[in-house]
């Protein structure tokens, strides 16, 4: 409703109307374009990663040395608690649905913007509001919250971990877990609602796809997480008893709860960043992705199972059924292991054409694939008994995470940079910048395996010179900082770009979906016009008529008819 | 600790091995994960531990082989799938500005990357179902008796057979004892937060929880000394709350059990 509305007013005032709109901090602040509202929650979240991987380079800093004195106890738990909690909440999640999904989906399915503009809005908001009020906790007598990103129940009881800071966590958690929740609605009404003529299920990109999945992942996930900080809250300043034994309540509940929204979360953090290589693979070697539908069902198929899966983390405690979460935590690596098969079936026969955001996507797929091996070793549980809470599973959920969020997320990053900006970023210091930080980050966590095989437990301050940890510890060091070093990189190389622009052009990489149809950075409404939408690559049937994808023998009798009428 | 040199540690890791290849072999002959995991296997004549403990109990033996057939059967998996990457980056790379041929799909290629993955899958829990049976197995009628209690942060060590109490926590580490070659059921709570109650080189841990009491069994096949940990985070002091852990002789054991009845140490 709210659209059509909109569109009428775009009609009434005519194209004009948009350039005389609010500009500056004031259409930062009030705008509900899907745009803006993308681009504030890409730069935020990257604020954010800053902020948390400055954070890991104190964390670093305080491990390089045995009885490391850097920084206090106290103040080594608020850190990794606070980045490990920015990263997944504050970072991890809002840059890739909040950010790339918000700016894109429109776009890919040629809509003008989300379903509700407003709505979206105030995601952000809330969001921002959120991640500050986690950051003030550092502000309170009693510092920020120190039991770790999990909050595990009895430590995060009001006796435990008495003070603001706490309660700032899981009051930030809760307004984030909204913004979430909202997105995921906006993300599925719009995809299920607003796709452009022609647009059919089948036909959408696979970027949109993962986002619907993810959207309804979040939906599933978010509301059990709110629930769940909601209780905490209540244990903790309303006298209820739900995660304390002493009342007939369990801590336990606390970890499932917590878990059932946490591993979906994986992969709500994870499926977006596999939809941009996605998107990114099939352009860079002049070729559609390889196995559309295969990609579309394991998705499907890694959403269905990671809602069976939670219990992985807790194999430890002796309260789950081994072998049923077991199976299906071994099982989800067979989707996982499609997609990348399809990765590389997509590159296969193809002329890879090795700008940035081809070099960061291969990045991807070797981080991923190493984290993801090494995931199948924690889904048995023996070897889970044997490593759980130490620096393997550091080092393992640090491969699949930075795998995916940095080396995917740059990936995409740079694809989608020009048509963010209309301009070109410097593709010699994004080069470079991967470099940097593909061997600092195989420098920083490889070592991690080894320490974990050795027995050094996750979380810890501090470590005795005679543990052996020492020399491992300060390689991984050194990787952290060559790893920060790239993050510089980056950041001259925006600087760069933002102070001598190079005009990109509308699709400077051949694209293939509808954002690359309309103009680098798209108008206020996305489209003045939209090129027919008869396979999955529409942009790309329009600049390559005797190429188009309708044409070849995989097109579907319904798309036959319509070209046909459509010709005739 | 446990040290590849020393005869005792080795032999019995030889007979390990030797248990080890002859569940394998047989079984999956047909897949490249087995095919694999042999031809490794006989090409050398032991098996790398690839950096983990080989276990100084039985049960963390048998986590340790199965750790062994993971660690070959992810060099397999991975390396087919890094020389498959490699070889796309290499062989594929921008010649002209050709358009190449727009294959969107290859039904029996993608049965087959679905399939295979499967089977692998399958095996793996196979042998993971086996080794769990083991590894949690509680002995209706152990050779001794501990109750290990977590607290903030510290541990209390209770032989109840004795009327035996260690305890220490701060500065100075509790150690618990127990006997080679014998049964030992642990009785594991907590008496406040979640802790981890780990054993490195047992290749084991499980969580003391608070209202909830973990029992799982401790066969150990080495004697010495080992380090053990909090693994979860329990608050302020988490890095520092560790125990060690002794294992003595059953005539070792009787006689300081003897000598330590009914008595506290701090």
């Amino acid at each position: 409703m709210t659209l059509t509305e909109e569109k009428k007013g775009e009609s009434d005032h005519g194209q004009a109307g948009h350039h005389e709109g609010p500009s500056g901090l004031y259409r930062w602040l009030t705008s509900t374009d899907h745009k803006v509202i993308g681009k504030n929650y890409m730069y935020t979240a990257m604020v954010f990663l800053f902020i948390a991987g400055g954070m890991a380079m104190l964390i670093r800093t305080q491990l390089a040395s045995p009885n490391g004195h850097f920084v206090s106890q106290q103040t080594y738990n608020e850190l990794f608690t606070i980045h490990g909690s920015i990263m997944l909440y504050l970072f991890a999640g809002p840059f890739a649905f909040g950010g790339f999904a918000n700016y894109l989906v429109p776009l890919q399915i040629g809509a003008p913007d989300m379903a509700f503009p407003r709505l979206n809005a105030l995601s952000y908001w809330l969001y921002l509001t959120g991640g500050i009020t986690m950051l003030l906790g550092f502000l309170t007598a009693s510092g920020a919250a120190a039991f770790g990103w999990v909050g595990y129940a009895p430590l995060s009881s009001s006796t435990n971990s008495p003070g603001a800071g706490p309660d700032l966590w899981i009051v930030s958690i809760a307004l984030v877990g909204f913004s979430g929740i909202f997105t995921g609605v906006n993300l599925v009404t719009t995809i299920f609602y607003l796709r452009a003529p022609g647009m059919t299920m089948f036909r959408m990109p696979i970027f949109t796809w993962n986002m619907l999945v993810t959207g309804l992942l979040i939906l599933i996930a978010f509301p059990v997480l709110t629930a769940a900080l909601i209780m905490l809250y209540a244990d903790r300043h309303f006298g209820t008893v739900i995660y304390s034994v002493k009342g007939g309540g369990s801590p336990v509940l606390w970890q499932n709860l917590f878990w059932f929204f946490g591993h979906p979360e994986v992969y709500i953090l994870a499926l977006p960043f596999f939809g941009m290589v996605s998107e990114i693979f099939p352009v860079f070697s002049k070729k559609p992705v390889f196995g559309y539908k295969g990609l579309v069902f394991a998705t499907l198929a890694i959403a269905g199972l990671s809602t069976g899966v939670w219990a992985h983390h807790m194999f430890t405690t002796g309260t789950v059924l081994l072998p049923f979460f077991s199976a299906l935590s071994l099982l989800i690596a067979v989707p996982t292991g499609i997609k990348i098969f399809t990765w590389i079936g997509t590159m296969w026969g193809g002329q890879l054409n090795y700008k940035a955001p081809l070099t960061w996507a291969i990045g991807f797929i070797v981080a991923f694939t190493m984290g993801g091996i090494t995931g199948v070793f924690l889904a048995s549980p023996p070897i889970d008994f044997a490593t759980h809470d130490t620096y393997f599973v550091v080092a393992h959920f640090h491969q699949v995470l930075f795998g995916s969020t940095i080396f995917a997320g740059f990936a995409g990053f740079f694809y989608w940079y020009p048509k963010l900006t209309g301009r070109m970023y410097r593709e010699w210091l994004a080069k470079l910048q991967f470099w940097v930080v593909f061997i600092g980050f195989n420098v920083t966590f490889l070592p991690q395996y080894l320490l974990g095989l050795k027995g050094m437990p996750r979380r810890i301050a501090v470590y005795s010179p005679t543990d052996g940890f020492t020399f491992l510890n300060q390689i991984s060091t050194v990787g952290g900082y060559l790893t920060g070093l790239g993050f510089v990189i980056f950041l001259v190389n925006m600087w760069i770009s933002w102070k001598r622009p190079v005009p990109a052009g509308d699709n400077p990489w051949d694209g293939y979906t509808l954002e690359w149809a309309t103009t680098s950075p798209p108008p206020s409404h996305n489209f003045t016009s939209l090129p027919p939408v008869r396979s999955t690559r529409p942009t790309w049937d329009r600049n390559h008529p005797e190429h188009a994808d309708y044409k070849s023998p995989h097109v579907t009798e319904y798309a036959k008819k319509e070209v046909s009428s459509s010709e005739g | 600790m446990l040290n590849p040199q020393d005869p005792e540690v080795d032999g019995e890791m030889k007979q390990g091995h030797k248990k080890f290849t002859s569940l394998v072999r047989p079984r999956g002959v047909t897949s490249a994960l087995a095919v694999a995991t042999a031809a490794l296997g006989l090409s050398s004549c032991t098996i790398p531990t690839f950096g983990a403990f080989k276990g100084a109990t039985t049960q963390g033996q048998s986590t340790f082989h199965l750790f062994q057939g993971f660690a070959l059967a992810s060099i397999a998996v991975g390396g087919v799938t890094f020389l498959l990457l490699f070889y796309v980056m290499f062989r594929f790379r921008k010649k002209d500005e050709s358009i190449p041929k727009q294959t969107h799909s290859n039904v029996p290629i993608e049965i087959m990357y679905t399939v295979i993955p499967i089977i692998i899958v399958v095996i793996l829990f196979f042998f993971t179902v086996r080794v769990e049976n083991k590894v949690v197995a509680v002995s209706p009628s152990p050779n001794q008796r501990v109750t290990v209690t977590a607290f903030q942060w510290g541990w209390k060590f209770y032989y109840p057979a004795t009327n035996t109490t260690v305890i220490a926590s701060g500065n100075t580490y509790p150690q618990l004892v127990l006997p080679q070659g014998e049964t030992t059921t642990v009785t594991l709570v907590s008496k406040d937060v979640v802790h981890g109650f780990y054993i490195p080189a047992f290749n084991f841990s499980r969580y003391a929880l608070p209202g909830f009491t973990n029992r799982f069994d401790f066969n150990p096949t080495t004697t010495g000394t080992f380090i053990g940990r909090c693994s979860q985070l329990c608050g302020l002091y988490h890095s520092e709350m560790l125990f060690s852990v002794k294992v003595i002789s059953p005539a070792a054991f009787s006689s300081w059990t003897a000598s330590q009845a009914g008595k506290v140490t701090a």
